[in-house]
């Protein structure tokens, strides 16, 4: 399956990245040339193998439902890039 | 009226009511000062691991039992990748292809008829936190207290036809839920949510029209006018000849009419994956068994047995049972007093006009079955009359007394002592002749009317049969 630049530009907005239009050819054939190497997967037959969701054969962990102290607002807001009325400031959202 | 049908489908999002969030240890509490019931786990920080809480697992085995769903043998979680503000970890820990529960159903009533409402599933997830919007209108503020607030989601089949049966469906939910014991179920504080879609095709065509998604109502109510609203509109774009747009849309309870979402995050492209953060589960008859044990007996189970059991009408056994408490309050009380259609018709009467009037659950009353027992018995027993007997039960919430010292100190037994009405009815005869003669030529039916002043007269403490039985041997001397 090859990769357009179409569908570079498509993933960038998806992650929220700035792609320049001079980086987008180069950017192209490099997540081609991953995609490509991967696609060798392809090739094998996987019809008597159940899908794998998780690498480590652990399974049921839980927690008990039982309150722990949180941060302290103080304390959560410490790594807001700006703060307001205890509340992390956000760039303006509609709707 | 129209030559096209109405398809429905629900999602209805609940907020389980479990001590902590679903991810970390933070306290599940609604109203508290903003950000102050956070952790590195539920603001997304580098480095830190979710672990499910066992209780919302049990919740979410609960929800699927009750609505008749198969429960997954396997469960897993999966990462839901969006970008909003509310969403710290920049995707929200969601169920995709292996949730709780799928295939279950809901019997509901709509007009009279029984229908089977199917649901496609319900899955556990984390809500997002909440902004607020600054005065300042420059820029919006996060709080993250919501932030993995457990959920669940449950999504109904497209079978729903009308906006009334998504209604009545809506109400047979929270009911259902509310039996559970699970969550609130609070549409004001929002831990009841309901988004719809809808679309509309030829009577007769098998395959969908193109849907829109309603969101933004707060109530079932407005669920119900903003299907009305947006299958009118639905209607007059295909009569015009034009085409529905696939789109979301938001309700303005106020205008009364629906609005396109203005941001472009509508090119949904969630790329669901497996959270590797979180261990898939297994789930065993043994741990489905321990939540099917714990199950109440479930609303529709509770009216049927209402009436075969007590026998009650299916109005007072609706009342009944659609509030649990009613229901334990009535049960308890028929225990006292074998008497279950008098104790129903106190309940749905004038105990249930209290309890609007108080705005109070019946829990919160103070009241006991017993108490109640003993006022009804007060009645039968011609202590007091039926009118007084509301007056007691009156008192009784508002002083917490027994029905016995409230008829004592206020005075309120029935006078059927001859003496004491006699004189009340020597007035109300002289008062009224015609009434009178109209009794004398043969109209014994009149009176009512006299009996009605006596009462009146007495304070509703005269006991009407003597009042009657008074009236007549006074006027015909029979």
């Amino acid at each position: 399956m090859p990769i357009t630049k179409e569908d570079v530009k498509y993933i960038a907005a998806l992650a929220r990245i700035d792609v320049p239009e001079d980086k987008l050819e180069g950017m192209t054939k490099s997540l081609g040339g991953i995609v490509q190497y991967v696609e060798k997967l392809q090739e094998l037959d996987v019809a008597d193998v159940k899908p794998t969701s998780h690498a480590v054969p652990v399974g049921n962990v839980l927690r008990p439902d039982i309150i722990k102290p949180s941060l302290t607002n103080q304390e959560a807001l410490a790594i807001a890039v700006e703060a307001k009325d205890g509340c992390f400031k956000v760039p303006l959202v509609i709707e | 009226m129209s030559q096209f049908e109405t398809v429905i489908g629900l999602e209805v999002h609940l907020q389980l009511s479990t001590r902590t969030k679903i991810f970390c240890s933070c306290v599940n509490q609604y109203g508290c000062a903003p950000n102050t019931n956070v952790c590195p786990v539920c603001l997304g920080l580098p480095g830190t691991l979710p672990v499910l809480n066992h209780q919302a697992l049990l919740y979410g085995i609960k929800v699927g039992l009750a609505l008749n769903a198969e429960i997954n043998s396997f469960v897993k979680f999966d990462r839901k990748n969006y970008y909003y503000p509310d969403l710290p970890k920049g995707y929200q820990i969601s169920q995709f292809d292996f949730p709780v529960a799928k295939k279950g159903y809901l019997n509901i009533k709509s007009g009279g008829q029984e229908k089977r409402i199917g649901i496609t599933r319900a899955h556990l997830e984390e809500d997002a936190g909440k902004l607020v919007h600054d005065n300042s209108g420059s820029c919006s503020l996060a709080d993250f207290n919501r932030t993995g607030t457990p959920l669940i989601e449950i999504v109904t089949e497209p079978d729903l036809r009308s906006p009334q049966e998504a209604y009545d469906y809506l109400n047979t939910l929270k009911l259902t839920l509310q039996y559970l014991g699970i969550s609130d179920c609070d549409m004001e504080k929002g831990s009841l949510r309901c988004d719809a879609n809808v679309s509309i095709r030829p009577v007769g065509q098998a395959s969908f029209g193109t849907k829109t998604e309603l969101k933004n109502m707060n109530s079932f109510r407005a669920v119900k006018t903003a299907l009305e609203y947006e299958v009118r509109r639905q209607t007059q774009v295909i009569i015009a000849g034009e085409k529905v747009v696939q789109e979301t849309l938001l309700w303005d309870d106020e205008k009364a009419q629906t609005r396109a979402m203005r941001s472009k995050e509508q090119a949904h492209d969630y790329r669901y994956f497996p959270d590797p953060d979180l261990v898939p589960f297994t789930i065993d008859y043994k741990i489905i068994d321990g939540v099917r044990a714990e199950l109440p007996e479930l609303p529709q189970a509770k009216f049927l047995r209402f009436l075969s059991q007590y026998g009650l009408s299916e109005y007072d056994a609706n009342i009944l049972v659609a509030d649990g408490g009613m229901a334990d309050f009535f049960e308890a009380a028929v225990k006292e007093y074998p008497q279950a259609k008098k104790i129903a018709n106190w309940l749905a009467g004038p105990v249930l006009m209290e309890l609007n009037n108080r705005k109070t659950p019946i829990q919160e009353l103070k009241l006991s079955p017993q108490g109640l027992v003993t006022l009804i018995a007060k009645v039968e027993d011609g202590v007091v009359s039926n009118l007084v007997g509301k007056e007691v039960l009156t008192f009784m919430l508002d002083e917490g007394k027994g029905a016995d010292e409230v008829i004592k100190e206020k005075s309120l037994a029935q006078v059927s002592d001859d003496s004491a009405l006699l004189a009340i009815i020597d007035e109300v005869i002289a008062q009224n002749p015609a009434v009178v003669e109209q009794i004398k030529s043969g109209k014994p039916n009149a009176a009512g009317f006299l009996v009605g002043q006596a009462m009146k007269r007495s304070g509703g403490r005269a006991n009407p049969k003597k009042l009657n039985e008074l009236i007549m041997r006074r006027i015909t001397g029979v």
